[in-house]
């Protein structure tokens, strides 16, 4: 497990360089479909990190009382 | 004090604006998905011992203490009674320290495990430690708690509550390397979305001599409309989210009172609870509930900082004049309407949205802060101005710049998630993945919780350095008590036995009996008071001694 947690991390940073360069200003329509790549690609990494069996794993989470 | 050099004692903080002492209580979610049964209580120790060899390893020494339970009074009321032991629900008695149940531990890891290093050297099970921060960690109930140091402004806030969050990613990396135990997650939130709600506390300094009842008329309003700011958004309508949709705060459902002194039942919008840890009769400490926790940053700041900042209205007598008709149900309204625009009645017979109403507040702080000079981008407070701003900014990108506002605000991130899912793939709110969503987006984990996915991504804003962070895991803040505290810890931890907000007790050789150090005023034990001592002195003997006037040797047993 440690293993695993030490290798994601290097994935991220590496998706995170790809988002840094800045290319200079797209007309509006360009933006809007940037953004809405922005979001597929972001659904796409979450698709990754997203914890399987997604019912079963919601079910299991039960908390005692708190304040 | 009496050898050291002091400089002017610090003197009180600027008045009018968003600082004063203030701090934050986080209570995490805690989940073994490999052992859901698992006792929570046995748990949330595992975490708090976890952390006590994380810093048994960062410092030799050990920069861990035990808690001191003298001065809480979790039954005063601050309408000026308290309540009978015998009447008050368990959950309540939070100056006992807790005890396991053993039986629950065996049948939680098999009897032999109550033999392994769960325990400390005197056999008992570590419940409760305060770090080299100043902060506090400790088993509160069924949930591992992390309660910040005390700050004097929204940014530090936002740090060294942020800080906890590191502290709990800490002790999840050291369990996880124990091939023996279930590993464990921490989630700040504050719902298992099955009728269980836990807190994140904020916490004020006011003056004793602020009416309660002006306090809670002043505030009220406030309240029930912030989580348009700071709510952090949940799947899920109804405590136990059985009605399908999506709603702005994690905690509105589960308030069902309009002032009171419970915080685990009939969980009233103004608590009472009246521990001032700090001299008592001239300070109160207001205890929030009604927050959801934050892991935007901006969201927190907003929290924190336009709180204070209405406070101060309070204080000056200068709060809104209005009263909303039915808070309780006025509060669920607001966090079921994502679009912004349900209208509230207000008791002079007015209909007002929640933008309204925080536009009548933030005009009314605007000026009280002007008035006394602190919002002055130059010559002010250094912070006011930034909270007006940035709660002006928010107010208009929530009324017609939403996309923008979801960079900041907790729930519009997260809902942008969930409306990408839905796009994407049609689900209805009652699908499990959005579920997943809503729980994993708390996840303190970068590489597992959404939020810190975002983060990556910069499509949340930083309101604080990383680097900054990094530090307040292991630095208190420079100007309150907790950096006599947490230097205290970090310093002398083996001399020192105890401690809690408003004392520090230290055990040395040669000295008799114990020697508790009071702590009760909040702006005193700073970094200007008492850095030098800190720095002359490897030593808690002759530390103490020099603290204490007696600049001789220790006093004989």
């Amino acid at each position: 497990m440690a293993g695993q947690e030490q290798q994601q991390p290097q994935s991220r940073d590496s998706q995170v360089e790809e988002d840094v360069p800045e290319a200079p200003p797209a007309p509006p329509e360009a933006q809007a479909s940037a953004a809405t790549q922005g979001v597929d690609d972001l659904l796409d990494e979450i698709d990754g990190v997203l914890e399987s069996n997604a019912e079963e794993f919601v079910r299991a989470f039960v908390q005692k009382g708190g304040q | 004090m009496t050898a050291a050099p002091e400089p002017a004692v610090g003197g009180p903080l600027p008045v009018g604006g968003a600082m004063r002492v203030m701090g934050a209580e986080t209570e995490y979610g805690i989940h073994a998905p490999s052992a859901p049964s698992a006792n929570a209580t046995m748990m949330s120790a595992r975490v708090v011992q976890a952390y006590a060899q994380v810093t048994r390893q960062r410092a030799a020494g050990g920069a861990e203490t035990r808690w001191d339970y003298t001065d809480e009074e979790p039954l005063h009321d601050a309408r000026g009674w308290t309540l009978d032991r015998a009447s008050a629900h368990p959950s309540q008695l939070t100056d006992q320290p807790p005890v396991l149940d053993a039986e629950a531990v065996a049948l939680a890891y098999g009897r032999e495990e109550l033999e392994l290093d769960g325990q400390d050297e005197s056999g008992t099970l570590l419940m409760n430690m305060v770090l080299g921060n100043g902060a506090r960690l400790y088993v509160d109930h069924a949930h591992p708690e992390y309660s910040s140091p005390e700050v004097t402004n929204p940014r530090d806030a936002v740090t060294w509550d942020a800080a906890g969050d590191l502290v709990a990613l800490a002790t999840v990396r050291r369990l996880g390397m124990d091939p023996e135990l279930p590993a464990i997650n921490l989630y700040k939130n504050n719902t298992d979305n099955k009728s269980v709600s836990y807190g994140s506390h904020e916490n004020y300094l006011m003056p004793r001599s602020v009416p309660f009842g002006d306090i809670v008329r002043g505030l009220t309003p406030f309240f029930v409309t912030r989580q348009i700011l700071c709510g952090a958004g949940r799947v899920g309508m109804g405590q136990d989210s059985s009605t399908p949709g999506y709603q702005i705060s994690q905690r509105a459902d589960f308030f069902e009172a309009e002032v009171g002194l419970e915080t685990t039942i009939r969980r009233p919008i103004i608590n009472t609870r009246d521990e001032p840890h700090a001299t008592a009769d001239k300070y109160r400490r207001l205890h929030v509930i009604i927050g959801d926790a934050n892991l935007s940053q901006a969201s927190n700041f907003l929290k924190f900082g336009t709180t204070a900042m209405v406070l101060s209205l309070i204080e000056a007598g200068l709060a809104p004049k209005l009263e909303v008709h039915e808070p309780v149900a006025a509060l669920q309204a607001i966090s079921h309407d994502t679009s912004l625009t349900a209208k509230i009645r207000l008791l002079d017979g007015r209909r007002v949205t929640a933008l309204d109403l925080q536009w009548i507040y933030h005009e009314a702080a605007a000026k009280l802060a002007q008035d006394t000079g602190v919002s002055d981008a130059i010559d002010g407070d250094g912070h006011t101005h930034e909270v007006l701003e940035r709660w002006a900014t928010t107010l208009t990108q929530l009324d017609s710049d939403r996309p923008a506002a979801a960079s900041s605000v907790e729930w519009l991130a997260k809902l942008s998630i969930l409306e990408g899912y839905r796009e994407r793939d049609g689900l209805a709110w009652d699908d499990a993945r959005l579920g997943l969503v809503d729980l994993q987006w708390a996840d303190i984990r970068p590489e597992k919780g959404l939020y810190y996915r975002l983060l990556a991504r910069n499509r949340m804003q930083r309101i604080v350095d990383d680097g900054d962070i990094a530090a307040a895991v292991t630095e208190p803040p420079s100007d309150t008590r907790a950096y006599f505290r947490g230097r205290c810890v970090s310093s002398f931890g083996k001399d020192v036995v105890g401690a809690s907000w408003d004392s520090v007790i230290f055990d040395v050789p040669g000295y008799g009996r114990l020697q508790r150090v009071p702590t009760r005023e909040p702006l005193r034990g700073t970094r200007a008071l008492t850095g030098g001592l800190f720095a002359r002195h490897r030593e808690a003997g002759p530390f103490l001694a020099e603290l204490l006037g007696q600049n001789t040797s220790p006093p004989r047993a």
